[in-house]
């Protein structure tokens, strides 16, 4: 297969855009359409301070390096999780301690700035400790995990005067929410997924740059910029439903090119078009938690807090 | 006459002459979930793997907390 730019020897097929590029036309076509996605979807300009959540892992070094490379000032944010590591934690091994070694190797061989927050230095216990403490997610942290990850990416980008926060998410992940909330018909995740969501009431502005890029293109860009990235999964994840979802809309892909972008786009533009709101529909007003400041849905502390209690009364 | 598939650590052997894509629908992998790589080169569903030769199979889909 051929190059469509210099008719060289392709090493990407993007069956989905009829379109398949050689190393060099690839390398340059990612940033590219990065930049078109920036624009077209008003994440941020070319001044403003971003927070890039950076895990260790292809997609999120990756949206680093792209937005580094298009000229913006953006710093890295690594969570240390505790994932695989010693009850106590600071073990030099495991996957957290893996995908922090691949995040601050990345940073440093370029100069870039990356702050790093450890979850058990700062609360007292890794996200395996809470999960199995606050008796939540079924033998699984991931619901900890993602309620800790949205606190203190939040927490981070207020306290440091950042503009906007910007996570890794391509398509398959935001496909793969779409397809489960969709399954279930959540009117309230279905109203706030989106390519860039708006800062307000103290929370930060969100932005996923690359969530019209399939997950094998993040892993190729990755693979041929030379970028080290943990390969291992989260040895939570294997099982995972997000995963269960991704290999069904892959079946689906296999069989219908263009499938899973359409299903992420129209969802987009229904969206839009008001599908599953009325215009004249005020969003909820939020609260603040007590403890920690931070905006909250309901009255009184908010998620992450009341977890963080409850795992303290159990110590 | 075979070619060796590695994918995280599994070792898959098929016939040589095939497409990749053929060899990933052999031992039931999409090809939308691994990048292939030969002698540290991508290569596309439409190549012809040869006898002898080595491909490594890049998982590429993760999971997890959103």
């Amino acid at each position: 297969m051929k190059c469509r730019a210099c008719g060289g020897k392709a090493v990407v097929n993007m069956r989905q855009h009829k379109l398949a590029l050689c190393k060099e036309h690839y390398l340059e076509w990612v940033p590219e359409q990065v930049a078109r996605f920036i624009k077209k979807y008003r994440m941020f300009g070319p001044d403003e301070k971003i927070l890039v959540a950076v895990s260790g892992g292809k997609d999120s070094l990756s949206l680093w390096d792209i937005l580094i490379r298009l000229g913006y000032n953006a710093d890295g944010l690594y969570l240390g999780l505790g994932i695989n590591e010693g009850p106590d934690g600071g073990a030099d091994s495991g996957y957290s301690a893996e995908s922090r070694r691949m995040v601050e190797q990345f940073a440093l061989g370029r100069g870039l700035k990356l702050h790093v927050v450890d979850i058990q230095q700062e609360y007292g216990h890794s996200i395996p400790a809470l999960s199995l403490m606050t008796h939540r997610g079924q033998n699984r942290p991931c619901s900890v995990c993602g309620v800790t990850k949205r606190h203190e990416m939040n927490r981070m980008a207020r306290e440091l005067g950042y503009d906007v926060l910007a996570t890794g998410h391509n398509l398959d992940d935001e496909a793969a929410v779409l397809f489960g909330n969709t399954l279930s018909w959540q009117k309230d995740f279905l109203l706030r997924q989106g390519p860039m969501l708006p800062g307000h009431d103290g929370l930060a502005r969100k932005v996923k740059p690359l969530c019209r890029f399939y997950e094998k293109e993040m892993a190729a860009y990755a693979l041929l910029r030379g970028i080290d990235y943990i390969y291992e999964e989260c040895p939570y994840s294997v099982g995972s439903t997000s995963i269960y979802y991704k290999e069904l809309l892959n079946q689906l892909e296999s069989e219908r090119p263009g499938a899973k972008l359409a299903f992420y786009l129209k969802y987009l533009e229904a969206r839009v078009s008001g599908l599953f709101i009325q215009p004249e529909e005020q969003p909820q007003a939020l609260h603040t938690c007590p403890v920690c400041g931070q905006p909250t849905q309901y009255e009184g502390k908010c998620s992450f807090c009341r977890m963080l209690e409850k795992a303290n009364s159990e110590t | 006459m075979t070619v060796k598939l590695i994918l995280r650590g599994k070792e898959y052997e098929v016939r040589a002459g095939m497409t990749l894509l053929d060899a990933l629908k052999k031992i039931n992998v999409l090809s939308e979930a691994v990048l292939a790589v030969r002698e540290g080169e991508m290569i596309l569903d439409d190549e012809i793997l040869k006898d002898g030769e080595t491909i490594r199979l890049v998982a590429v889909i993760s999971g997890g907390a959103q």
